[in-house]
């Protein structure tokens, strides 16, 4: 089976196996064949990434270094902003939107030669977790056409497992990564928050967003990590740190370090196939010499509740740019207000309208006391059960989601049972700290993922510890659902 | 219920939304039902808990205030949906 990872095709490409013209050739090949059926992206870049890949080509022939990332072909939620692209976010508001500047992390790519073969198909704002309240499209998740490959960020998730990327960058508000890296099979990290720029990740929870990875490996998560961490003057909520290389964190042992698993994550509404594959993983740790310890954190089924006040607060907040005038879609109105609320009505679909209601009502006079800073203060008490599980665990082992896959349309019209399937994962937001879903199982053919929690700025342990389950579980690894890529 | 009609009325006007009359209902259960999930939080004690709006605790970020280059005006304006002269154009806002 040939590995369909950065590390493997950055070798082909500097022994000369393969040139990036040729690798990129291959891959928009079966995006061509598969796309069909996945609807995994949004956009098509295949002109600017076969002329990224031919520099990248240029300088292999020079005898330069070439990046880890170089020439291997990748992709972008369609939330993040490459300037003279479109980003419409998966919305009709922001259709014919096309970005005037860069992200940083666009940047920091176009720095180590990465190519992008488009941008891919999300929840309108970020707001889902299926994929399906995209504007555009519905993405099939590769395993099972017929199932969602989650969301918020499906289409970035898709196009990995469907063999169209090899890597892709999605967002994590409240899951958005997680959620469909497990859905899909992947590792899907969401960093600490402030690690990763969001200079040009259009906002929907400011407090809360982070730009992360899709990759087939640990290893790949690593050198994405590498390529996308760091510092940026333009985000005010940047952390300042020393530059790290994440894959010195690459190391196949646990030998006595403390693995935490909190009961509460464990209780009603997970699945059983899905708990035995955890206990199984954990049962793996305990042989490879870490130390399983049971913890509890009381606040945890709180979390899900804070979050859906928190985030849809934020939301409404940012979304108020989204009025006609500066940029997007306008309707035409009779005075100002009208304009607005016709823009806004026709523009926006209806997981949108309603978190911003929801968002604007919890805010409102009123009832800012009951929800808003209730919810403020649980955020608190959230993050100390955190904390104080984390003061004595290096890691957190917990399910990410309570179950596998869903069918398409199942929970439509059903907004709350869409929300409760993200228990797992919003408690990490709300605590600003680093999440990685690997994959632990299959049950009826949908991949199983395990989320591992680390603390603030530490994703060395949390790459260590999911790296060394990965090396250790190679029975688990599956060709890709739709067939190996042909190189 | 814990939002009435007339509520989600003006919940729509703050929004800058427009809300049927006949979508009223659907949309009032869905608010409901979600509000009626947050109750859990009322089973929590914050007594004496200070709120939390960033995990990351960071004080107000200065830089020191030199121009730099920014967006041109024809960038600037280049999504704009009725840009004119140079500058975005808004619906009468003044009344006669």
């Amino acid at each position: 089976m040939e590995a369909l990872t950065i590390h493997a095709l950055h070798d082909k490409l500097v022994h000369k196996e393969i040139s990036a013209v040729e690798l990129t050739e291959k891959f928009i090949a079966r995006k061509d064949a598969v796309e069909p059926d996945v609807k995994a992206f949004l956009s098509d870049n295949r002109n600017n990434a076969l002329e990224a890949a031919a520099a990248v080509d240029k300088k292999i022939a020079a005898g330069e270094a070439i990046a880890d990332m170089a020439g291997v072909p990748g992709a972008i939620k369609d939330v993040i902003c490459i300037a003279g692209q479109n980003t419409t976010c998966g919305s009709k508001i922001l259709e014919h939107f096309k970005s005037p500047y860069n992200a940083t992390v666009i940047e920091k790519l176009n720095a180590l030669d990465y190519i992008s073969l488009g941008k891919t198909n999300m929840d309108e704002f970020a707001m889902g977790s299926s994929t399906e309240n995209s504007a555009y499209q519905i993405t099939h998740n590769p395993w099972n056409l017929d199932y969602v490959p989650g969301g918020s960020s499906g289409g970035s998730a898709a196009a990995v497992a469907a063999g169209e990327a090899v890597w892709s960058l999605g967002s994590d508000t409240g899951g958005s990564i997680r959620q469909p890296a497990a859905y899909c099979g992947l590792v899907g990290l969401k960093p600490t928050y402030g690690l990763v720029s969001r200079y040009g990740l259009v906002a929907y929870g400011s407090s809360l967003d982070q730009i992360g990875p899709f990759t087939n490996d640990v290893e790949d998560c690593a050198i994405v990590l590498n390529a996308i961490a760091g510092h940026d003057a333009k985000d005010s909520t940047s952390i300042p740190q020393e530059k790290k290389d994440y894959k010195k964190a690459l190391v196949n042992d646990v030998k006595g370090m403390k693995i935490g698993v909190p009961e509460e994550f464990f209780v009603e509404g997970l699945d059983d196939q899905c708990r035995k594959a955890l206990e199984e993983a954990i049962d793996t740790y305990k042989k490879l010499g870490a130390e399983i310890v049971p913890v509890k954190m009381p606040h945890m089924k709180y979390g899900l509740a804070a979050y859906y006040i928190i985030a849809p607060a934020e939301a409404s907040s940012n979304l108020a740019r989204y009025d006609g005038v500066g940029f997007g879609f306008r309707a035409d109105g009779t005075d100002i207000v009208d304009m607005y609320r016709k823009t806004r009505t026709e523009g926006f679909g209806p997981e949108v309208k309603r978190r911003i209601m929801l968002g604007t009502y919890v805010l409102s006079s009123g009832y800012y006391d009951a929800y808003y800073l209730r919810a403020m203060k649980v955020r608190t008490l959230v993050k100390q059960d955190f904390d104080n599980a984390l003061r004595t665990c290096d890691v957190l082992l917990t399910p990410t989601a309570p179950d596998t896959a869903f069918k398409i349309g199942q929970n439509d019209n059903n907004p709350l049972a869409m929300y409760l399937g993200d228990v797992c994962t919003v408690t990490l937001n709300l605590a600003g700290l680093p999440g990685i879903s690997i994959p632990c199982g299959f049950k009826n053919g949908l991949p199983i993922g395990m989320q591992l929690i680390g603390r603030a700025l530490d994703e060395e342990t949390l790459l260590r510890v999911a790296y060394t389950f990965e090396q250790n579980r190679t029975d688990l690894k599956k060709p890709l659902p739709m067939g190996e890529v042909e190189l | 219920m814990k939002i009435s009609a007339e509520e989600i009325k003006k919940i729509a006007l703050l929004s800058r939304l427009n809300i049927e009359d006949d979508q009223i209902e659907e949309v009032g259960k869905q608010l409901n039902d979600i509000l009626a999930y947050m109750d859990l939080l009322n089973q929590v004690d914050i007594t004496d808990v200070a709120p939390t709006a960033h995990a990351v605790s960071m004080r107000n970020v200065m830089r020191d205030d030199v121009p730099q280059p920014s967006l041109s005006n024809e960038k600037a304006l280049s999504n704009a949906p009725k840009p004119e002269n140079g500058y975005f154009k808004v619906p009468k806002v003044i009344q006669d």
